[in-house]
């Protein structure tokens, strides 16, 4: 079981059809791992609602700059960061184009949702990148 | 050491003159060494920041995540092709500058205010000619310690904190009080720490020079050694690293007071020794002229020589002479090597990394490792 993390803080995620990207037709959600290329869903973007990007462990930081390429390409529908993720990542994922993140109930557990809300409440704080780019 | 660095920025000019930077990526040292490649001649400066990012996000693209020990962006450059890894960080750069709208170089230029020069004071510098011409103490410390200022009338001090015998790179409370005093005195409240492990006095006007050196000789940072043999980069080794397999810092020691006591290292001239504790390589032996990489063999200190490196512009990783030494035998080897290279340098002005460049490893390994044909033969 899994719990969704946003700005708002904690809700449990809902059902719907999610699909990987190899099995995606006309569906609006896909489920993408960090070796999938985010260029294969150039031209499909607009379709989709909901786009989960894997993070296999949280020191693997791959998803961190598909979810930027796909903001990059244009991806304005909802994007969550999908595995063990931990609240200290929280701005680092905001920053990038993450809505939020999908996490186990175990890390839930183990950092409530105040910790989270901790890191929400000032993510564009002090985002230096943006800041420079500006 | 630009070179052996994950990413190594080169400041250069273009034939325009125009400032920037020749980029490298995949350098490193550890137990994989390795000179990074060039992936950029020239990058103007404004495009600094978005150029890093690129590469930073082509490497966690491609970098590996099944080892750890090959999860350095140097693998990933060696993996993945130098003309491949360029083609990469080019695209990615193309799509990230645009993003990239000046406030960055805003912020750049608020931060070269805080570095202007200081206000340099314009006075006679015959005190110091004088000094120099009279004081034969000072002009050793002068002749090695200091380096060119673009102005003139100052100077550029390297306190050498390699005192013979002494632990490389150590300073007392009280030494680190002095130098930051005379620092404030005399050095326009600038001081710097070098990666040789010497302090540095960026701008001393040169009739400061003779009170400061005196000052210096009195609380024993005088030593007048700098870029020669002693002035030595040990990693801490087993004196006081969980991972050393052997020691370093006593090695440094040995070799400075050896050669102190046979007054040979302004003979030799410019050589940088490293010695690091284990294969980590903090000591950075690998670009060191001579290296030495203490080892654990069975339960016994060995020590490897590598020879020929260098972690300057034209870095090179240094070659391996053949089978390691023990601590005690050490020294003794490290002789070897600087009589054989006193003895086929072509002039006392040839470094001995030059000599090594000329005639490679063989004499060398001979004088190592058959040392009596070496001695008959010199
Ligand atoms: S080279 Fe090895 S022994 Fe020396 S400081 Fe590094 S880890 Fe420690």
């Amino acid at each position: 079981m899994t719990v969704i993390v946003t700005d708002a803080g904690f809700s449990p995620a809902t059902q719907r059809e999610i699909v990987a990207l190899a099995d995606l037709t006309d569906q609006t959600a896909v489920d993408l791992a960090n070796t999938d290329d985010p260029h294969e869903l150039v031209g499909r973007l607009d379709q989709l609602t909901l786009i989960r990007v894997a993070f296999p462990a949280f020191n693997d930081g791959r998803a961190f700059t598909i979810a930027r390429r796909l903001r990059e390409l244009g991806y304005t529908g909802q994007l969550l960061a999908l595995g063990p993720v931990i609240a200290d990542q929280y701005a680092m994922l905001r920053r990038v184009g993450f809505d939020g993140a999908e996490i186990p109930d175990e890390i839930a557990a183990r950092q409530p949702a105040d910790q989270w809300q901790f890191r929400a409440a000032d993510w564009k704080q002090h985002h230096y990148q943006a800041r420079l780019r500006a | 050491m630009t070179k052996a660095h994950d990413i190594g920025l080169r400041m250069v000019r273009n034939a325009a003159g125009e400032p920037g930077f020749e980029v490298m990526v995949g350098g490193g040292l550890g137990r994989t060494p390795m000179i990074g490649v060039t992936v950029r001649e020239f990058l103007p400066e404004a495009d600094l920041l978005p150029y890093v990012e690129a590469v930073l996000s082509v490497y966690n693209t491609l970098g590996r995540r099944d080892n750890k020990y090959k999860a350095r962006i140097k693998i990933t450059v060696h993996e993945t092709g130098a003309a491949e890894i360029t083609r990469m960080i080019e695209a990615r750069f193309a799509e990230l500058r645009p993003l990239f709208g000046g406030a960055d170089q805003k912020l750049l230029a608020e931060i070269r205010e805080a570095f202007a020069p200081p206000a340099f004071r314009n006075a006679p510098v015959d005190a110091y000619d004088a000094f120099y011409k009279a004081d034969p103490t000072f002009r050793a410390w002068a002749d090695t310690n200091l380096t060119v200022h673009r102005n003139a009338q100052y100077a550029i001090v390297t306190i050498s904190l390699k005192a013979h015998g002494e632990t490389p790179g150590d300073a007392t409370s009280a030494q680190m009080r002095l130098i930051a005093d005379l620092a404030e005195k005399y050095g326009h409240s600038d001081l710097r720490i070098s990666h040789e492990q010497n302090v540095i006095l960026p701008h001393v006007h040169k009739s400061d020079l003779p009170t400061l050196h005196a000052a210096l000789l009195q609380a024993g940072l005088g030593t007048a050694n700098v870029g020669l043999l002693s002035d030595i980069i040990a990693c801490p080794g087993m004196d006081y690293c969980a991972l050393a397999t052997a020691r370093s810092i006593p090695v440094a020691q040995e070799l400075a007071t050896h050669f102190e006591a046979l007054k040979l290292e302004h003979e030799i001239g410019p050589l940088k020794i490293k010695i690091s504790g284990c294969i980590n390589a903090c000591g950075h032996h690998h670009v060191g002229h001579i290296g030495i990489l203490g080892l654990d063999r069975a339960g016994v200190e060995n020590y490897q020589i590598t020879l020929g490196g260098d972690g300057t512009e034209t870095a090179v990783i240094g070659d391996k002479t053949g089978p390691g030494f023990a601590y005690t035998e050490i020294v003794p080897a490290i002789e070897r090597i600087l009589r054989a290279y006193l003895g086929l340098r072509l002039e006392p002005s040839e470094t001995f990394l030059q000599a090594f460049r000329r005639v490679g490893m063989e004499p060398f390994k001979t004088a190592l490792y058959e040392s009596d044909s070496a001695q008959d033969a010199a």
